[in-house]
């Protein structure tokens, strides 16, 4: 989502490389460059002016240190500012002492409230919560049979509430159904409203005053322009919002409402949508955002470098492994195991910097099937097998084909594949771009898929 | 909601005058905003034409359409034709009436909306993203031809999204419409199929199909939507005759990249602009109309059934600027 963002700033600071010392012009050239990112982004015209201001008056005091060209102090800088205004941890949900606890889903029509609704009660739940839903979207057609089926497809009780159409009611008698149940979170979505609707905003302040929610969640759109800034602040002003979901973010929106909403509310961003399967909810992680933004390969890494004074000793026991060559079939497995545990690949695969060897990554078309398979084969090797890969013989891919339901062909591409993936990867620690990796807190091992493939 | 929609009805007003009132925040944005830059400040300035390009960069029209709006501008101020600031706006709304009659300066290609032949339906999509209001921009699409004394079929043809279904028989039996429909997760391709068989037996015109809200960077996604293209051009020649892109007003410049990828997809002939009686602007479709000769159709204006009306680029701008 970010994507577009980072290849923006990319180019802007190519622009920057070369000027010898940080001049008010190099400045006010790098900063013309980001600006215009930032607008086509979608980040608000004023969030973009107070953060280039600030950015600005402290490119100018500050000395550009000796392990630090001016491009890079600027982009640090940059950074900096981008953490601030995104927060530095990931900000989680607040339940309250007495159940169940109330999540009230706020928002514009269409901004996906009903669908996130589902995802995060499906990600409540996984939590080992036990979350209730109820829709008081009395308004549009079909609202309450829609978060009904979702909640079927992923089996999460809601609150029918047949025969009660006012929102207020509908609410009430859905906590006090789910306190009877023993559900411990009744996740309550909202008919979409404008936040200049008045007797609808009066309706959903009603909501909060008679439900006193431990969250009010403000579910906007990820694509949303410049009105974002307007349509949060006038439903935090009036509800109080906790948090914000920012849906849509599986597009190739730039995703700067991120940056315009969290900036004009304050309130952190919590949770973001990236699919349409009800799972595709994710916990926002600033800094891995911020990585993203400007996760610019080179000038990172130059930047990294820098940093690495500090941080030598940790970036050497992460690669230590792959260095020693002692990086095994069984690590191989492990990592993949890892990889689909952290959601799919594709997504994966675009966070990570689009730099040097890695440019094409985020456009490999990955088949998670293939990764089953993979597994499956590591699966059918002796221990011996996993440690020494050199040792399996014609005869051994064979067995190994069998124990696995493949066919020796695959064998062959796999253990291909984990020569390939040890050699970029010792590349790769050499590269410092390892230890990004490490940073973006990815296991190392998506050296198998080939980037040119 | 339903009485909202089909409760008495306020006396008719003119089109003109209600398209005025939904901009009025739209209007309140840019052009008091513009009135304000220009207030007290009878020399043109570079702050000045600053403050002006921001106006317009909040207004969502983007940095580059704003830019070149601009830069027409600034040409004038050096040139000298333009010295008293207060004529400024004039200049504007000129620009941008200029970017929306002739979308795309005639230099895109531009696909146009074809005629059914003799005696067979015509055949409209609507596609978009999800949640920009297609459903419901379709119910107020079926009311404007039911008042024109036509007989339109609705297909419900978003099979994924849970409840969809539900949502357009809820309008239908309110319009008193028939919908042609199958089970939630079936294929669209055939229950277009089914619906353009009905529309052809039973002399339904035009058939309105409902599509599942889809991210334009859904590669999958998007090919289904050329299947279904392809499904509709065997049953009716030329069919779809239009392909009606809904797009959010509150939309950033994402707008460009999904009217880019939907006129690939499905040919998109043209725009149907919601949600602008909230404060978003819409100025979005400055650029698309710009920069990929993508008209607007039609702009959805309130909650009401008849809030769905054709867009006219001169009363758009008129009453964006008008006093």
């Amino acid at each position: 989502m970010f994507e577009a963002l980072q290849d923006k700033f990319q180019q802007a600071f190519k622009n920057l490389r070369g000027y010898g010392t940080l001049t008010p012009e190099a400045i006010d050239e790098a900063l013309r460059e980001v600006r215009m990112a930032l607008l086509e982004a979608d980040v608000n015209f004023n969030v973009v002016k107070a953060l280039l201001e600030r950015v600005r008056v402290r490119a100018m005091g500050e000395q550009v240190g000796a392990e630090f060209t001016p491009a890079q102090e600027v982009v640090r800088i940059v950074r900096d500012e981008l953490v601030e205004i995104l927060g530095h941890d990931a900000s989680l949900l607040t339940f309250s002492k007495e159940y169940p606890t109330v999540l009230l889903m706020v928002g514009l029509q269409g901004s996906g409230k009903t669908t996130t609704s589902g995802k995060l009660a499906l990600w409540l739940s996984k939590k080992k919560k036990r979350p209730m839903l109820v829709s008081c979207d009395v308004y549009r057609p079909a609202a309450r049979e829609q978060l009904a089926v979702i909640a079927k497809a992923i089996g999460i009780p809601c609150f029918a509430g047949d025969g009660i159409d006012s929102p207020v009611e509908l609410a009430l008698a859905a906590k006090k159904d789910a306190a009877d149940r023993g559900h411990d979170v009744l996740i309550v979505d909202t008919a979409g409203r404008l936040h200049i609707d008045e007797p609808l905003m009066k309706e959903v302040a009603e909501l909060r005053a008679t439900l006193r929610p431990s969250e009010v969640l403000l579910v906007a759109d990820g694509m949303v322009g410049q009105d974002a800034v307007k349509s949060a602040q006038e439903f935090h002003e009036r509800l109080g919002a906790t948090g914000v979901i920012l849906t849509k973010l599986d597009g190739d929106a730039r995703g700067g409402a991120a940056l315009s909403i969290r900036h004009v509310t304050g309130q952190p961003i919590k949770f973001i949508g990236v699919g349409e399967k009800y799972d595709a909810l994710d916990v926002f992680y600033p800094d891995r955002i911020v990585s993203r933004i400007l996760g610019m390969g080179d000038i990172m890494s130059l930047i990294e470098k820098a940093e690495e004074k500090i941080d030598k000793q940790k970036a050497l026991e992460v690669h230590q492994k792959l260095q020693s060559d002692s990086f095994t079939l069984s690590d191989f497995r492990d990592q993949l195991a890892q990889m689909r545990s952290l959601g799919p690949l594709d997504q994966m695969l675009g966070m990570l910097p689009k730099v040097g060897m890695l440019k094409n990554v985020g456009k490999v078309q990955v088949d998670e099937k293939e990764l089953i398979r993979i597994e499956a084969i590591i699966n059918s090797m002796t221990e011996k097998e996993r440690r020494r890969h050199d040792i399996i013989n014609g005869k051994r891919r064979k067995r190994i084909a069998r124990g696995s339901g493949t066919s020796v062909q695959q064998v062959n591409q796999v253990l291909k594949q984990y020569v390939q993936m040890r050699k970029m990867m010792k590349t790769m620690s050499a590269g410092l771009l390892g230890k990004q990796l490490s940073r973006l807190k990815m296991p190392a091992g998506l050296g198998g898929l080939d980037p040119k493939a | 909601m339903v009485q909202t929609l089909f409760g008495p009805q306020e006396q008719k007003t003119s089109l003109f005058s209600r398209l005025k009132q939904a901009v009025s925040s739209t209007k309140s944005q840019l052009v008091e905003r513009l009135d304000l830059v220009t207030e007290g400040r009878q020399e043109i300035d570079p702050a000045l034409l600053d403050d002006l390009e921001a106006t317009l960069i909040m207004a969502d029209l983007g940095v580059k359409t704003s830019s070149q709006i601009m830069d027409g501008l600034r040409d004038q101020t050096h040139g000298g034709r333009l010295q008293d600031a207060k004529e400024i706006r004039g200049v504007v709304e000129q620009e941008i009436l200029k970017v929306l009659e002739h979308p795309g300066n005639g230099t895109a290609k531009r696909t146009v909306p074809q005629k059914p032949p003799e005696g067979q339906p015509e055949v409209i999509l609507v596609v978009g993203v999800n949640g920009v209001g297609k459903t419901t921009s379709i119910a107020k699409l079926a009311r404007y031809y039911q008042e024109q004394n036509r007989k339109p079929l609705l297909v419900a043809a978003d099979t994924f999204r849970a409840a969809a279904i539900e949502q357009l028989d809820v309008w239908a039996s309110r319009l008193r419409m028939e919908v042609v429909k199958q089970k939630a997760g079936s294929d669209p391709s055939a229950v277009i199929f089914d619906g353009l068989k009905a529309a052809k037996s039973r002399n339904f015109d035009p058939v309105i199909v409902d599509t599942a809200g889809r991210l334009h960077t859904k590669h999958n996604l998007m090919t289904e939507l050329s299947k279904m293209c392809r499904i509709a051009s065997r049953e009716v020649p030329g069919a779809p005759h239009q392909v009606l892109l809904v797009i959010d007003a509150t939309t950033g410049q994402n707008g460009l990249s999904q009217a880019r990828q939907f006129i690939e997809h499905s040919g998109a002939t043209g725009i149907i602009l919601t949600k602008l009686d909230g404060t978003a602007k819409g100025g979005v479709v400055v650029a698309i109309a710009r920069e990929l000769a993508l008209p607007i159709q039609f702009v959805g204006i309130g909650e009401k059934i008849d809030d769905l009306i054709p867009f006219n680029p001169r009363d758009f701008v008129a009453s964006l600027f008008g006093a």
